[in-house]
């Protein structure tokens, strides 16, 4: 299945979680934010939130501004 | 120094500090810890899984310095009040610098959407402090909304040029009822100085360090432009005339017959 991950397409197994997703691109959840279909999802749902095909993830950190 | 209260929080330094465009997180420490802040900046943005980062979280130390989230790249009200939320999420203290610039040559602040964000901000629960122009109008409304500061502009982010909307923050601060914190465009130490000795209650610098040779030393620099003008503000500057008076008696010269 395929879902938007920050603006651009990505390939996933069905069923996957936004959990899995951050590990496998070796994310640490501590130091990101997830919107799923603009929802933030707090820390202790990433688990149990299942990623469905043409879903929308935005993951955010913090950066240098001013 | 006099402590500076921010919607009822003290706060042992009066400049505030952005931590953009720095070279390397060691220089962005170098410049925090010389100017002596005791509130950072920081942006969110989307994480990049090509180019991973060292979280520079990691290096700003939140029992030393409140981590103030900005809402820059927000276009619109819903951008801003989004980026908001996320920052909250993220488990920072619900403070939030409230930025909304559509404008992207000049980066100034679009008032109507500004006010719209602060007033569901403020609802919800959050410590805005709004970045605006020195608009001493909007700046009454947004306090009337609830805001806990405003940030009007010296003149455009990242430009250097110093207080150039001099006589309107004049207004500002002789009129506003929430500490007035000047955001952006200051420059130099001078930049600073100029606005404490106006009455400003706090500035925010980021550019002027960040590009900086020495951003440790610079950090220094400003603090102490900063503690010059808010003491010789305390300490009662003297009026402007034009016309010139002594120092001195003007009797007892040396050519005077008596």
């Amino acid at each position: 299945m395929e879902i938007t991950f920050n603006g651009r397409p990505h390939e996933l197994t069905a069923g996957t979680s936004i959990q899995e997703l951050l590990d496998q691109l070796r994310l640490d959840c501590l130091q990101v934010v997830v919107e799923h279909n603009h929802n933030i999802i707090p820390r202790q749902r990433l688990a149990e939130t299942a990623l469905n095909d043409g879903d929308t993830l935005e993951v955010v950190h913090f950066v240098g501004g001013g | 120094m006099d402590e500076l209260i921010i919607a009822g929080r003290s706060f042992k330094s009066r400049l505030m500090v952005g931590t953009g465009k720095f070279a390397s997180n060691e220089a962005m420490v170098a410049a925090m810890e010389g100017s002596g802040s005791k509130i950072v900046t920081v942006a969110l943005r989307r994480v990049d899984v090509d180019n991973p980062q060292d979280s520079m979280l990691k290096h700003i130390d939140p029992e030393r310095y409140l981590l103030l989230p900005n809402t820059s790249g927000a276009r619109d009200a819903e951008e801003a009040i989004r980026l908001a939320r996320i920052a909250r999420a993220a488990g920072c203290k619900p403070w939030v610098k409230l930025e909304v610039t559509p404008d992207p040559y000049y980066l100034l602040p679009d008032p109507i959407e500004t006010l719209k964000a602060a007033e569901v901000l403020v609802k919800e629960g959050f410590i805005v402090l709004p970045y605006i122009n020195a608009d001493p109008v909007l700046a009454k409304h947004l306090q009337e909304a609830g805001t806990a500061t405003v940030m009007p502009l010296g003149a455009p982010i990242g430009t250097n040029k110093g207080l150039r909307t001099r006589d309107n923050i004049a207004i500002i601060i002789e009129q506003a009822t929430v500490p007035v914190v000047v955001d952006a465009g200051l420059g130099a130490p001078s930049h600073v100085a100029e606005a404490m000795e106006m009455g400003a209650d706090a500035v925010l610098v980021n550019t002027a360090l960040a590009v900086a040779r020495d951003p440790g030393a610079m950090g220094v620099a400003f603090k102490k432009g900063v503690e010059a003008g808010r003491e010789a503000y305390l300490a009662g500057l003297g009026k402007q005339q034009d016309k010139a008076e002594a120092s001195s008696p003007l009797t007892g010269f040396l050519r005077d017959k008596n």
